[in-house]
């Protein structure tokens, strides 16, 4: 009951935040108010036991995307362009589509049904085999990583192409080698902010903890590779605001992002060419130990290593795409 | 003197100070005539509150590893919310933000 009070609350609470996100000019607000979107959304996610996309959406949706929007926003201008009258078409699709959407509302399932369609596919088939063929407590690990390995490599590789994509748009900034000149003041991030910056090298490591926490623990609760390489790459992201651009490429310099942003998505293919040299087929780790439920621990683990590596590479990458561009 | 009644008064107590807190601040956000004072609202939100409701929701927990979660949840916050705050008074002072003061009074 109270639950779906609160779920009610919620659902109203995200409708009233998109119309704002629609309806502000200010793209600030708009980042802010979107940012808030994600939030709800996790929370929302989390009112329907979906603890691993609750943390997803909060550690991206909230978190990093916001902080590369803002890098975004600095470059260009602080206000919408406004339409200066309603354009039919736009208005005459967006309806038409909305009518067409509240039609297909009507034949979804009641949330919770056990006999809607996906309780009825392959979920319970899940449930029943992931205690003695893989062994770990969170199904979702074992769906994401192993039973639907595939899916997970193509996530990885979008990603990585989403990388690579920025980058030959806009580059990478290399700082002279050698040349040790005074950087301008906008490049020293906020050291002369002296609060800021104190408590932001105290809760780093926390962080750097954390993300390491939800990397490896993700086989027994909420995480996984995906919210592991948010996290780290919004340590850095800190360290980069905190102390500035320079030096933060002097701890992971370019030439380390682009090795950390190719060999997550390596690492991934590579454990799959691997069961297929050990017998195996492609991705499917039985045979990577003596045991066939340790080869799928190790898989896993793996696995989910070579995500968060991606992950962390593709967006502290594209930050500092981004950051790189703001007049110095 | 029973120990379980004690508890849940003082999770009772903690819990609905939290939320008037929250309360408080919510409506000085909105009543508030200028940012600085606003977000001095706001911050009432984010430590007292905060700090109230998840102390009240401490009482109620057994001994897991939840509990220590909790408390470095509540460190966190603790640590983190008045910086923000800070943070975000100092970019407006410095983007230009002025305070609503009162006029200066007449010369006699």
């Amino acid at each position: 009951m109270i639950l779906t009070v609160l779920g009610f609350l919620l659902l109203t609470l995200l409708v009233i935040v998109t119309g704002a996100i629609v309806r502000t000019a200010n793209l600030f607000a708009a980042v802010v108010l979107l940012s808030l979107f994600s939030l709800l959304m996790a929370a929302n996610f989390f009112l329907l036991d979906a603890a691993d996309v609750a943390l997803t959406e909060a550690a991206v949706g909230a978190g990093i995307s916001t902080v590369l929007m803002l890098a975004a926003l600095a470059l260009t201008a602080e206000t919408e362009k406004t339409a200066s009258r309603l354009k039919w078409v736009a208005a005459g699709t967006v309806t038409a589509l909305t009518l067409v959407l509240l039609y297909a509302t009507l034949s979804i399932p009641r949330m919770g049904d056990p006999s809607a369609p996906v309780h009825q596919h392959v979920a319970p088939w899940y449930l029943q085999n992931t205690p003695h063929l893989i062994d770990i407590p969170n199904v979702v690990s074992a769906i994401l990583a192993s039973f639907r390995g595939y899916d997970t490599l193509g996530e990885v590789f979008v990603v990585f192409t989403a990388g690579i994509g920025v980058l030959f748009m806009l580059g990478m900034r290399r700082f002279p080698a050698g040349k040790r000149r005074i950087p301008p003041p906008q490049t020293l991030g906020l050291k002369h902010h002296l609060v800021p910056r104190t408590v932001g090298t105290f809760i780093l490591p926390f962080i750097i903890l954390f993300g390491l926490y939800v990397q490896f623990h993700g086989e027994h609760g909420p995480g996984g590779g995906f919210q592991a390489g948010a996290i780290m790459a919004a340590a850095f992201i800190l360290y980069a605001l905190l102390e500035g651009e320079r030096r933060a490429l002097d701890i992971v310099p370019p030439r380390v992002l682009m090795l950390l942003l190719a060999s997550g998505a390596f690492l991934y293919g590579a454990v799959g060419v691997m069961c297929m040299l050990l017998g195996g087929n492609f991705l499917d780790y039985n045979v990577l130990a003596a045991d066939p439920v340790a080869g799928q621990h190790l898989g896993i683990m793996l696995v989910e290593l070579g995500v968060g590596v991606s992950v962390t590479g593709v967006l502290l990458s594209i930050y500092h795409a981004f950051a790189k561009r703001e007049p110095a | 003197m029973n120990v379980q009644l004690l508890i849940d008064t003082a999770s009772w107590i903690l819990l609905l100070s939290g939320s008037a807190f929250v309360f408080l601040g919510g409506l000085g956000l909105l009543r508030m005539p200028d940012l600085y004072t606003r977000m001095h609202a706001a911050s009432l939100t984010d430590t007292l509150g905060s700090l109230f409701i998840l102390l009240g929701i401490m009482l109620q927990m057994d001994w897991t590893s939840s509990l220590a979660k909790l408390v470095a949840v509540i460190g966190f916050l603790l640590v983190t919310n008045p910086t923000a705050t800070y943070a975000l008074a100092n970019a407006a002072l410095l983007a230009g933000e002025k305070p609503r003061t009162a006029p200066a009074p007449e010369k006699p």
